[in-house]
C-alpha cells in the first residue's frame, strides 16, 4: 500500500510538471499581451517594459526559469497587480473557494445520498418520485439560475442572508454554498438511488434479511456501502465541477474567490496568474483523484491495491 | 415424528404487469423433527417460491399470500408481523442459497457475516460470538480459520463460499434448515462435498432440512423423503423408496424416465414434451394433462385429489381412483417398480409377479 501510494505521489507530481508545461505554451498563444495598451508603446519603451517582467527572453529560456522558480514553489509576479506575488493572491483567494466548494460537496453528496436512499427504499412510491424530480430539477437547472433564485427570494425577498459579498462570516458562504451543492445533489441522488435498487435485489440482502436483519440494517449496514461505489467514480469529476462551476457562482455573488480572479486575469493576460491558478486547479483535482482512488479501496475490498503481496 | 413445520393449503400470487400470476395453488406438507424432505421439480413448478414464503422472503409489494397457512411452533408465519418475523429467520429457520458467488456480501468480512446472526439471536458478545464463528468455520470445514475469518468473499472459491453460507445458515442452530439449489452453482466433485457436509451436520444438530432441487441423484442421496411439485402444486409426496421405485404420478414417471442411466446407454435419453403451464391462467384440471401421454378426460375437467397410496405415500392422479383404467407406466418406471415390494410389477427372487 504504501508504496503504490508513494508511485502514485510520484507520478501526482509528473502530471502537474507536464500541465505545467502545457499550459505555458498554450498561454503564448494567447492574443494580446500582459501589458496594457501595448501598441501606444514605442520599442524602447516596449523593450524596457519586457525587461522588467523578464518576458524579453526567448521562449525556452523563459520556460526553463518558470520552471526553476516553480520547482521553489515560487508562482512568479502578477502583472497586473504591481509588485504583488502570485502566491499571495492566490492564498489571500483560495480560502473563500474552498470553504464554498467543500460546504457545497458535503451538503450536495450527504443530501443526495439521503434523498437517494430513500427514492430506492420506497421504490415506486411519492418519496421516490419526489426525490426523482427534486433530483432533475437539479440537474438541469444551471447553477447561476439558482444561485440567483436564491439571491431574489431569500436576500433580498425575506432578507434571510446577505445577497452577496465575503464580509458576513459564514453567513455570506450559506446562498452560494448551496447554489453550488444542487448538481453534486442531484447527482448523488441519482447514483444513490439507481445503485440501491439494484443492491437491494441482489442474493447478498436476500440472505441478510434470511439472517433476520431488519429494515434499518439491511439498507445502511449491507446496501449502503455497496451503493456507494460507483458514485465515489464520478466525485472526482464532480470537484471537478464545483471548481468551474464556482467560477459562475463566485461572480453572482461578487466573492473574491480564485475563480473570479481567474476569469479576471484571464481578460488582462495576466500571464503568472493564469499559470498559477491554472497549476491550483490541477493540483486540486489530481489530489482528488488520487483521494478518490485511495477511498475505492477502503470501500470495496475487492478492489483494494496490495502492496507487493499480490 | 413430531411435526416441527405443517404447510396447508397454502396458495401465493404474484401480481406483475401481465396479470396474476398463481405461483402457489395449494400446497399441503408436513416437516417432521430431524429428516430430509427434498421438493423436486422443473423450474417454475413452485419450489423455491414455496420455501421462501415459508421465511417471508418474497418481495411484498408483489406477493400476495392468498390462502392457507404455515404453522411453525403453532404460529402461523403468514400471519405474524414482520418484527415477529424477523426473531424467527436466521435463528429458528434459515437458509442456504442456491449460487454462493453472490449470496455473500462482496464487502463485509466473512467473520461479519457469520457473526451478525450470532449477535442478532443470541446473547453473546462480541468475544464469544468470534469464538462461534471460528468454530463454525471448523465445522463446515475451512482450514485455519483463525486468520481467515478477517477475510472478504472473494478470497474465497465458490466451494469454500458455499460453506461459509451454510456456517451462516448454522450460526444459530436452526431448527428448519432450507437449502434451495445449494450444490446446483457448484461443479460436482464439491458438490459431493457439500452434501456431504450438509448430512453430517444434520446427523450432530438433527435439524430438519428442506432441500429443493432438480437433481434427482441428489435426491437419491440425501432425502428421506420427497415431494414432486408441478405446476404450483405437490402431485406426489412419498418417501425416497416410495418416489425412486413405487412412483404413481405420470409426471414423476415422466422425471424418472429422463434421468440418464448408466445400464441404458444404448438408448435415447427420454424428455417430458411440452413446457411448464403458464401460471398466468392455470390449466382447471390436471396441470400435467397436455404434456401426459396417460391424460384422460377428467384430467382436463377436475384436479385429482390425493389418493393414498401408504400411510407415507400420496399422489394427486386421477389414475389411482378405483375407476380408472389400469394402465402400464414407461418401461424404465417399471424396471425401477419391480424392485419394490408392494408395487404392483414388484418381482421377487423366484421371478412371479405378485
Amino acid at each position: 500500500m504504501v508504496k503504490y501510494i508513494g508511485k502514485r505521489i510520484v507520478y501526482m507530481f509528473i502530471t502537474l510538471i507536464l500541465i505545467a508545461t502545457a499550459s505555458f505554451f498554450l498561454m503564448q498563444t494567447l492574443p494580446g499581451s500582459p501589458i496594457a495598451s501595448y501598441n501606444k508603446l514605442n520599442d524602447t519603451q516596449k523593450a524596457i517594459v519586457e525587461k522588467k517582467y523578464g518576458i524579453d527572453k526567448p521562449k525556452p529560456v523563459q520556460y526553463a526559469i518558470y520552471m526553476k522558480n516553480l520547482a521553489k514553489g515560487d508562482l512568479g509576479t502578477s502583472f497586473v497587480f504591481k509588485g504583488k506575488s502570485v502566491n499571495d493572491l492566490l492564498a489571500k483567494r483560495l480560502k473563500p473557494s474552498l470553504i464554498l466548494g467543500a460546504q457545497a460537496m458535503v451538503f450536495g453528496t450527504i443530501v443526495g445520498i439521503l434523498l437517494g436512499m430513500l427514492a430506492a427504499l420506497k421504490h415506486n412510491t411519492f418519496w421516490d418520485y419526489g426525490s426523482t424530480f427534486l433530483a432533475i430539477l437539479g440537474i438541469s437547472i444551471p447553477s447561476f439560475v439558482f444561485a440567483s433564485l436564491l439571491q431574489y427570494w431569500i436576500a433580498s425577498e425575506w432578507h434571510l442572508l446577505p445577497v452577496g459579498l465575503w464580509n458576513d462570516g459564514w453567513k455570506s458562504s450559506v446562498l452560494p454554498s448551496l447554489a453550488l451543492a444542487m448538481g453534486p445533489l442531484a447527482l448523488s441522488a441519482r447514483f444513490i438511488r439507481t445503485e440501491m435498487i439494484e443492491v437491494l435485489n441482489s442474493d447478498y440482502i436476500v440472505l441478510a434479511k434470511a439472517k433476520g436483519a431488519n429494515g434499518f440494517e439491511i439498507a445502511f449496514k449491507h446496501a449502503f456501502r455497496n451503493a456507494l461505489i460507483p458514485l465515489i467514480t464520478v466525485l472526482g469529476p464532480l470537484a471537478a465541477g464545483l471548481v468551474t462551476g464556482s467560477l459562475v457562482v463566485e461572480q453572482i455573488f461578487a466573492i473574491p474567490g480564485i475563480g473570479e480572479q481567474f476569469v479576471s486575469s484571464i481578460m488582462t493576460n495576466d500571464h503568472a496568474t493564469i499559470m498559477g491558478t491554472t497549476l491550483m486547479f490541477s493540483a486540486f483535482l489530481i489530489v482528488v483523484i488520487f483521494i478518490v482512488d485511495i477511498l475505492y479501496g477502503v470501500i470495496d475490498p475487492r478492489i483494494r491495491v496490495s502492496g507487493g503481496k499480490g | 415424528m413430531t411435526k416441527i413445520l405443517e404447510v396447508k393449503d397454502l396458495e401465493l400470487s404474484f401480481h406483475t404487469f401481465a396479470g396474476e400470476v398463481k405461483a402457489i395453488r395449494g400446497v399441503n406438507f408436513d416437516l417432521h423433527k430431524g429428516e430430509t424432505l427434498a421438493i423436486v421439480g422443473e423450474s417454475g413448478s413452485g419450489k423455491s417460491v414455496t420455501t421462501k414464503s415459508i421465511m417471508r422472503l418474497l418481495p411484498e409489494s408483489s406477493a400476495e399470500y392468498k390462502n392457507g397457512e404455515i404453522l411453525f411452533e403453532g404460529k402461523d408465519l403468514t400471519k405474524i408481523p414482520e418484527k415477529n418475523m424477523q426473531k424467527i429467520r436466521g435463528k429458528d429457520i434459515s437458509m442456504i442459497f442456491q449460487d454462493p458467488m453472490t449470496s455473500l456480501n462482496p464487502t463485509m468480512t466473512i467473520g461479519r457475516q457469520i457473526m451478525e446472526p450470532i449477535l442478532k439471536h443470541q446473547k453473546l458478545n462480541k468475544s464469544e460470538a468470534r469464538k462461534k464463528t471460528i468454530e463454525l468455520l471448523n465445522l463446515v470445514g475451512i482450514p485455519n480459520a483463525e486468520n481467515r475469518y478477517k477475510m472478504y468473499p472473494h478470497q474465497f472459491s465458490g466451494g469454500q463460499r458455499q460453506r461459509i453460507v451454510i456456517a451462516i445458515a448454522l450460526a444459530c442452530n436452526p431448527k428448519i434448515l432450507i437449502a434451495d439449489e445449494p450444490t446446483t452453482a457448484l461443479d460436482v466433485t464439491i458438490q459431493a462435498q457439500i452434501l456431504e457436509l450438509m448430512k453430517d451436520i444434520q446427523k450432530k444438530t438433527d435439524t430438519s432440512i428442506i432441500f429443493i432441487t432438480h437433481d434427482l441423484g441428489v435426491v437419491a442421496n440425501v432425502a428421506d423423503r420427497v415431494a414432486v411439485m408441478y405446476g404450483g402444486r405437490i402431485v406426489e409426496i412419498g418417501t425416497v423408496d416410495e418416489i425412486f421405485y413405487n412412483p404413481q404420478h405420470p409426471y414423476t414417471w415422466g422425471l424418472l424416465s429422463s434421468m440418464p442411466s448408466m445400464d441404458l446407454e444404448d438408448q435415447k435419453l427420454y424428455a417430458i414434451p411440452g413446457t411448464p403451464p403458464d401460471l398466468l391462467n392455470p390449466p382447471k384440471g390436471d396441470a400435467f394433462a397436455l404434456r401426459s401421454e396417460y391424460a384422460m378426460r377428467i384430467d382436463m375437467e377436475r384436479r385429482a385429489p390425493f389418493f393414498k397410496v401408504s400411510e407415507t405415500h400420496y399422489a394427486a392422479t386421477w389414475l389411482l381412483h378405483p375407476q380408472a383404467p389400469q394402465v402400464e407406466p414407461p418401461a424404465l418406471v417399471i424396471e425401477r417398480m419391480k424392485t419394490f415390494k408392494g408395487s404392483r410389477y414388484y418381482v421377487d427372487q423366484t421371478g412371479g409377479t405378485v
